[in-house]
């Protein structure tokens, strides 16, 4: 049978990021066919190119066998291809109704089109059990309608081929149940299906072929039958070298970090952590190992005083913390000695439009360390700068420039060596080595080391489990805004990697 | 006694009428910009520079209808500056919108002093240069039926078509917004871009048609103050009408119904305060003329401020659309 | 790619140039189409504006008043606002000065009105954009729709006053009696030797806003609350991060941005028309934008950009006067298209030159 979709070494650059190398695939039709990988394998541009988002740099794409080029998102829809995208792409204060027919109206005037699609939604429906209210208006359903809707939104519009990308990620697992009921009615049907994801759970539950991306690359395809969770983890990750880092064992003690029953709720209204309870002592690095997504972002944000809790009690050194309260904010936090070395440098860690010596403040302008009343100590802080470029080899050593035109793994030193410099309690460490080169891997996870054997407490939240492995002295699994687990560092990776897909979880 | 409060009313509702129909087709327009998400606080400008362009047209051919036309070409040329800033290229809509408006102000009163050397007035229009009100049937015959008579005789007759242009397009509007395609794409360009360019339709092309329709019904307004409402074009005649508009439209949460209920609100105010202009309202007392002057403003921001309903614009506005990496 | 790096003096200096020229071209066409020498215009415009001492005086009267406005506009534009009501709060601004002026002028020396004065004309300026900023603070409501709405809430504010409360008793003009001594700055051409302004009205404001733009410099790039304003304003996140107040931050940041704006009252009002009447701020507060985009936000390239349409209001004004058919109007036509150019389309030229440079920098046969 020819397949549904095939591609052939396709490739795509965005700028130095190699996202897609030799990439070839093969999609038999009526088949639910899964592609998992970690974070920034390259899944989502891959889907994008099939989809008319961005075009390949390199390669071909055969559908139902014809070679085709897809150059937006209009061939797309008349290739027979629908997209679910993670984030929907749904008008809110439209009814279900109308955004299905957009941009596929049939005729000028709306009453005709409209008509005929609430008696196609209908069959769709019944065809597929794909209930929703079409006069409801999409803002006011959960999202798991949303997502609904979007499946509609496509096979409304004949689609043969369904993508859907990181379609659980908003779902509650009830909803993900769901949702798998319908993709196997639409397998059945004969449509076929790609289904983006980074859970070994949802693979293993629903898919009938599995192909695994890693680093840009198509590194396996098998009979999800045929194969096993261990087996994928394996694959997913891949056998890298573990990064050495010299470490003596932790030298534990006295409790610097107490968080007992801490839960948050997002501006969305979802509860993205959970009844989470654990601590750090000083001296000792403890890693929060996870897929992201799964609340690690929040727990650290509310711990740094940037968002608030909706319940729950923090100790810090022994003082008690109510992250309830109004007056909380990331500069009382900061005053209680914690530090925070924020996951996105660029969204939050930085001012890039600044000069370095700018961000070697950032946070800490009140610092009476840094002003003369309400100036800024000018040449003070430049002097602060210029020695921690020289103890942190931040390069080009110049305080003058622009922090937009250093390099990842340098920008991420000014942050560090900003907050390390401060002397934290606590120091709150997320993606320390993302974007970063091996260079200044290395250096950066020396220097935690160092601030770990200097008796401060550290909390670290990567999404590499390698990372966590080599730094952290001990490892708690956060999966779907819980705690899941804690296991040793040196515990099996699998194991550690089915925790992670919330596999054998035991929520605490 | 009722003879005479009754005479009062209709002639106050009549100017209100006249006095809304400007404010009416540029609030219209900016609904179109302003709902596929691109702002636009050039109204005044566009308006300023249709209002020159029907003038001075007008006064050449003798023809109202050519002035018109001529009115709105000059509209859509500043609405698609607008676009070319905002949609191509990404500019700042504020910033652009302010342009225009200098942009307006100082080529009307330039090229009139230029072309006129009336201080930067076109010349009086002749007749045939202006559009005339037109009588509907019967007006005469009604006319002392009571009640009823001098309402439709007065009040509903005796306006020149573009006012009677002006009313009908915001069930037009309506009708366009809500029940054709253009309309569903142009609500949903301005909710959320990235589902209109993933449903295969081009952003850019449905926002330039967007604020083609903005320059169409603001060349409208424009023209309707020279070539209609007066004979000729005057130095700075919009007097900031464009942003009673734009205020209106604000407080008309982007809706055309609303729109036509702010337009005669403020028309009414503004009515309100001509005929007032140093007399005492019994019980009140006298109440300065810049009151009325002010409310429309006032109510804005008080709407703005969420104390009466919350005005919520369209999510997309005034953010430039880029495609991203998902 | 869209986000391609350019040298800096592409960035800071090619660019701005390339809009300010466009813009300057486009002007000259219009000069052309009413049937002018453009080249003439300009030799018109620059004797007029800086060929002789009266000249520059008015230049440099202009350009005081336009210092204030653009600051008002900068400061504002380093915590990520744009306060469009920079018209209004000069207005209201004039409102404060005359007080201090009619309330002191008749007993005291203009050296002790002075401060009252400054006072008077920054607090009125910043009450009339506190409410706007609270309200986008607080309740998210857009600055720049409220700027506007106050501009004309202002306009009829002061028009009911001049009318109806403190005008001039017995006179039908809406303008309050002209101020004594004790209510009038010095004009520079008093304070120095020989008669080098003539009858110009360039004042001591010139030196009270070249002392805010010290101030405003000292503020923005040296002061914490500088420092906070700029982080909220190139990254929001980020100030949250560093635990700044968003709500703080642009309310003190509007607070000033009025105050700037209210200070022009100082040289309209205290230095050269010695009373208050009615519209005096003329759209100056809206120049103020231009100003500001072409200064860039920095208080040296404001006095540089004041400077230069000072110098396009007076040589405008001369102009106007050889050449009637180049009305004053010409003025906000040029002011339109610098807004234009050097705002709007900014980044008109820059894909062009991404293209350019990348090219010269990039080995052949790499563009693979």
């Amino acid at each position: 049978m020819t397949p549904a979709i095939e591609l052939r070494k396709i490739n795509k650059s965005f700028g130095p990021v190699h996202a897609n190398k030799e990439i070839d695939l093969v999609v038999e039709k009526g088949s639910i066919h899964g592609i998992i990988g970690e974070n920034g394998a390259g899944k989502s541009t891959l889907m994008s190119i099939l989809y008319g988002f961005y075009q390949a740099d390199r390669g071909d794409i055969l559908i139902s066998g014809e070679e085709v080029s897809i150059a937006d998102s209009k061939t797309a829809i008349s290739l027979g291809i629908g997209m679910v995208h993670q984030h929907f792409m749904l008008v809110d204060n439209f009814s279900v109704l109308e955004n299905v027919v957009l941009g596929a109206e049939g005729s000028a005037r709306l009453a005709g089109g409209l008509s005929k699609a609430r008696k196609e939604l209908k069959r769709l429906e019944d065809d597929y059990e794909l209930r929703v209210d079409p006069d409801a208006l999409i803002g006011d359903l959960p999202v798991g309608l949303q997502q609904r809707v979007e499946i509609l939104k496509a096979l409304f519009r004949g689609a043969e081929i369904l993508i859907l990308d990181e379609p659980t990620g908003v779902l509650t697992p009830a909803e993900a149940d769901h949702l798998f009921k319908i993709l196997e009615v639409l397998r059945d049907e004969g449509k076929t299906v790609l289904l983006i994801t980074h859970k070994l759970r949802e693979i293993m539950a629903i898919t009938d072929t599995v192909s695994v991306m890693r680093r840009g690359e198509m590194v396996a395809t098998r009979k999800t039958a045929e194969t096993s969770m261990e087996d994928l983890a394996e694959l997913m990750v891949g056998r890298r070298v573990l990064l050495q880092v010299d470490k003596k064992p932790a030298q534990p003690k006295e409790k610097v970090l107490v968080v007992d029953g801490l839960n948050v709720v997002d501006s969305r209204g979802v509860k993205v952590v959970k009844n989470v309870s654990f601590d750090v002592r000083a001296g000792e690095i403890v890693g929060i190992a996870g897929v992201s997504g799964n609340g690690q972002s929040e727990l650290l944000e509310t711990l740094a005083g940037i968002r608030s809790a909706s319940k729950g009690t923090v100790w810090i050194d022994g003082e008690l913390i109510d992250l309830e309260k109004r007056d909380v904010n990331a500069a009382s936090m900061r005053q209680k000695n914690m530090g925070h070395v924020p996951e996105d440098r660029h969204r939050m860690g930085l001012v890039t439009s600044f000069a370095e010596y700018e961000n070697a403040i950032l946070g800490h302008h009140n610092d009476p360390r840094y002003s003369n009343g309400m100036l800024l100590d000018v040449a003070g802080i430049k002097e602060t700068a210029r020695m921690e470029i020289e103890k942190y080899d931040i390069r080009p050593p110049n305080p003058l420039l622009k922090t937009a035109n250093f390099s990842g793994g340098n920008q991420q030193k000014i942050v560090l060596a900003r907050e390390i410099e401060r002397d934290p309690t606590v120091l709150l460490v997320g993606q320390p080595t993302r974007g970063v080169d091996i260079g200044a891997i290395e250096f950066i996870h020396k220097r935690l080391i160092e601030l770990r054997d200097a008796g401060k407490g550290i909390l670290l939240v990567s999404v590499e489990l390698d990372e966590i492995r080599a730094l952290a002295d001990r490892v708690l699994v956060m999966f779907d805004g819980s705690i899941v687990g804690e296991r040793a560092p040196d515990a099996d990776e699998s194991e550690l990697g089915l925790l992670m897909a919330g596999v054998h979880g035991e929520a605490k | 006694m009722f003879e005479t409060y009754l005479h009062t009313m209709i002639l106050i509702l009549d100017s209100t009428v006249r006095l809304s129909t400007p404010l009416l087709l540029a609030c219209l327009a900016g609904l179109y910009s302003e709902r596929s998400g691109i702002v636009d606080i050039g109204l005044e400008g566009k308006m300023l520079g249709a209002a020159f362009g029907a003038g001075a047209v007008g006064y050449m051919t003798g023809n109202a209808w050519l002035g018109l036309l001529a009115g709105i070409g000059v509209s859509i040329f500043l609405a698609l500056l607008h676009g070319f800033a905002s949609i191509t290229n990404r500019g700042n809509q504020i910033v652009s919108g302010v342009a225009i408006n200098f942009l307006a102000a100082g080529l009307t009163a330039l090229l009139g002093q230029s072309w006129f050397r009336q201080g930067g007035r076109t010349p009086p229009l002749p007749k045939e240069g202006r559009f005339q009100d037109i009588e509907l049937p019967f007006a005469e015959q009604v006319e002392t039926v009571p009640v009823i008579g001098p309402i439709y005789s007065e009040l509903l007759s005796g306006h020149n078509i573009l006012v009677y242009l002006a009313f009908a397009a915001v069930p037009l509007t309506w009708w366009i917004l809500f029940r054709t395609r253009f309309g569903l794409r142009l609500r949903a360009v301005g909710e959320n871009p990235a589902a209109v360019d993933t449903a295969g339709i081009s952003v850019v092309w449905l926002r330039y048609r967007a604020v083609i329709a903005c320059g169409i019904l603001c060349g409208v307004a424009g023209s309707y103050l020279s070539i209609a409402q007066s004979s000729g074009f005057i130095k700075d005649m919009t007097a900031g009408r464009g942003f009673i508009a734009l205020a209106a439209l604000i407080f008309a949460k982007w809706k055309p119904g609303n729109a036509m209920l702010a337009c005669l609100l403020f028309g009414f105010l503004d009515a309100v305060a001509i005929r007032l202009q140093g007399q005492e309202i019994p019980g009140i007392g006298d109440v300065p003329v810049q009151f009325f002057q002010a409310l429309p403003y006032i109510l804005t921001v008080i709407l703005l401020a969420g104390f009466i309903g919350k005005a919520i614009p369209p999510k997309a506005s005034g953010v430039p659309y880029l495609k991203e990496r998902t | 790619m869209s986000a391609g790096q350019l040298p800096r003096w592409v960035d800071f200096g090619l660019i701005p140039a390339l809009n300010l020229i466009a813009a300057f071209f486009v002007s000259g066409l219009v000069v052309l189409l009413i049937g002018e020498n453009p080249l003439e215009a300009v030799e018109i415009l620059l004797w007029g504006s800086l060929g002789y001492g009266e000249g520059i005086g008015f230049t440099l009267f202009n350009a005081t008043s336009f210092i204030f406005t653009g600051l008002a506009v900068a400061v504002a534009f380093h915590a990520g606002l744009f306060n469009i009501g920079g018209e209004g709060q000069a207005y209201v601004g004039g409102l404060g000065v005359a007080f201090a002026c009619l309330a002191l002028d008749r007993y005291v020396p203009w050296w002790v009105t002075l401060p009252f004065a400054v006072a008077g004309g920054a607090l009125f300026g910043a009450a009339w954009a506190l409410i706007p900023a609270w309200l986008q603070a607080t309740r998210g409501s857009h600055i720049v729709i409220t700027t506007i709405m106050f501009n004309f809430i202002g306009a009829a504010l002061m028009g009911y006053l001049l009318v109806d409360v403190i005008a001039k008793p017995g006179s039908m003009q809406p303008e309050t009696r002209t101020f004594e001594d004790g209510g009038r700055l010095p004009l520079l051409d008093n304070l120095i030797p020989g008669d080098f302004f003539g009858t110009s009205q360039v004042n001591l404001s010139l030196v009270i806003a070249l002392i805010c733009c010290f101030l405003v410099w000292a503020l923005i790039w040296r002061t914490r609350l500088g420092y906070e304003i700029r982080t909220f304003g190139a990254n929001p996140t980020a100030a949250v991060y560093a635990g700044i107040s968003p709500v703080r931050i642009t309310i003190v940041t509007m607070l000033i941005s009025g105050a700037m704006a209210g200070l022009m009252a100082i040289n309209e009002i205290m230095g050269a028309q010695h009373r208050l009447l009615i519209e005096f701020v003329a759209g100056y507060g809206f120049v103020g934008i231009a100003v500001a985009l072409m200064g860039r936000a920095h208080p040296v390239g404001i006095v540089l950009a004041a400077i230069l349409f000072g110098m396009l209001y007076q040589g405008g004004a001369e102009l106007s006067f050889e050449k009637p058919a180049i009305t004053r109007d010409m003025i906000i036509v040029i002011q339109g298209l610098v807004i234009l150019f050097a705002g709007a389309l900014e980044y008109m030229f820059r894909p062009a030159l991404v293209q350019l440079f990348s090219f010269a920098g990039a080995p052949a046969g790499q563009a693979d």
